[in-house]
């Protein structure tokens, strides 16, 4: 079966969606990443979905799943390179993600990762959580 | 050939006559036609008009005996619309046939009262017909230029400025309804990734009311801004607006608003860990 590959990238796990996301591979998603945030320890979790044209409802809730999901291991979820037409997609469904940091590329993203594991800095530049801006 | 020759001749005297009572009628325009375009066309329909009616068709201007004669009619308003005529200059212009028509029935069957009053009311139901058709063609053609002007304010009236280095700010104008937010919203978003900018500022000055709906259209542009990778701050809200948007209680809670741009481009700086500093 196919998967998405996690890339651990020092204390970040990074993932590149590039295929058309099916609710299966979503799911295996889901299950690979948790498994991996536990082996590596990782602290931060970056999605890249800079190439997907298309989201529907399910794999939008399933990105709001991991992040809690991931939040819950200790580990912060940054989603990136959202393309315009999704974004709008996403909001006409009433998915507006409340919860899931988002950033304009993967530097962005990386950026907003390390230095809201930086002590003392809640609030990174980038990016906003749920936290009021 | 006697009769074709016969019939050519009404023709010229029906035109003869139909030019007169155009150009004496209040709304002949010589400033925007001149004498011999107006004859070159009033002949050319005339004789459209008498080889559709020799069809024996002379109820239905639909059917495709008449279709040179509409597609005539339809260039003629819409020349006409472009230069400026009224509608009713451009009606005028089958109206004013009635007349000359008339004439020449009096004189073929004048004798027959009930035949004469027949071909009357054959007439004018035709030329009333051809006429409104000239009428609504001028109108779809207005139609289509309001439409256009329509679409270029649309345009016009979303822009999206640079404002610093990762900063973006869109100047609203006029009323938000759900076709201009759609654009806003997509010249933004669009905006947005092409400048890698992470902060827009959305300006609300020139935007007359806020209901619920606008808000709701204001929400999901920042909704979307902020699955991108953004932060939206929404400025320059007016007294009444502040007042309208807490009476109405619509939620803004969750998003930056500033009075002025001013204030919402310092903020803006500070975010981006920039400072204005006096010059020395």
């Amino acid at each position: 079966m196919e998967r998405i590959p996690i890339l651990k990238m020092g204390e970040f796990l990074l993932i590149t969606i590039q295929v058309d996301m099916h609710d299966r591979l979503a799911l295996a998603l889901q299950d690979d990443l948790t498994e991996r945030i536990i082996q590596t320890g990782a602290r931060g979790v970056l999605i890249d979905i800079s190439s997907l044209d298309v989201v529907d409802s399910f794999t939008g809730r399933l990105l709001g799943n991991i992040a809690a999901m991931s939040r819950l291991l200790d580990a912060e979820t940054v989603v990136v390179g959202m393309q315009p037409a999704v974004a709008m997609t996403l909001v006409e469904l009433g998915l507006s993600l409340e919860g899931v940091r988002t950033a304009l590329n993967v530097e962005k993203g990386m950026e907003a990762l390390k230095s809201s594991l930086e002590p003392g800095t809640k609030e990174s530049k980038n990016g906003r959580g749920r936290e009021k801006g | 050939m006697a009769k074709g020759s016969k019939r050519t001749k009404h023709q010229k005297d029906v035109l003869k006559d139909w030019m007169k009572e155009q150009m004496a009628a209040p709304t002949f325009r010589p400033d925007l036609i001149k004498e011999q375009e107006l004859y070159d066309q009033s002949a050319e329909f005339l004789g459209l008009f008498v080889d559709a009616a020799q069809s024996g068709n002379l109820t239905d201007i639909q059917a495709p005996e008449w279709t040179k004669v509409r597609e005539m009619l339809a260039e003629l308003s819409r020349s006409r619309a472009e230069r400026g005529f009224t509608s009713s200059d451009t009606a005028i212009f089958v109206f004013s046939l009635k007349q000359p028509i008339f004439n020449r029935l009096r004189l073929e069957v004048g004798e027959d009262p009930d035949v004469f009053a027949d071909e009357m009311w054959v007439a004018t139901v035709l030329l009333d017909k051809l006429a409104l058709y000239t009428a609504e063609t001028y109108q779809k053609r207005r139609e289509a230029v309001i439409m256009r002007q329509q679409q270029e304010i649309l345009e016009l009236s979303t822009p999206v400025v640079k404002l610093w280095e990762g900063i973006l700010a869109v100047p609203m104008i006029g009323t938000l309804d759900s076709a201009r937010t759609q654009v806003v919203m997509e010249t933004l978003l669009k905006r947005i990734m092409e400048t890698g900018s992470t902060i827009a500022i959305i300006d609300i000055t020139g935007v007359p009311a806020v209901d619920t709906l606008v808000a709701q259209h204001l929400l999901k542009t920042v909704s979307a801004a902020r699955l991108m990778g953004a932060d939206c701050i929404i400025s320059g809200i007016s007294p009444q607006i502040a007042q309208t948007i807490v009476t109405l209680g619509v939620e803004l809670a969750d998003i930056i608003t500033k009075a002025t741009m001013a204030d919402a481009l310092s903020v803006a700086m500070e975010r981006r860990g920039l400072s204005v500093v006096p010059a020395q």
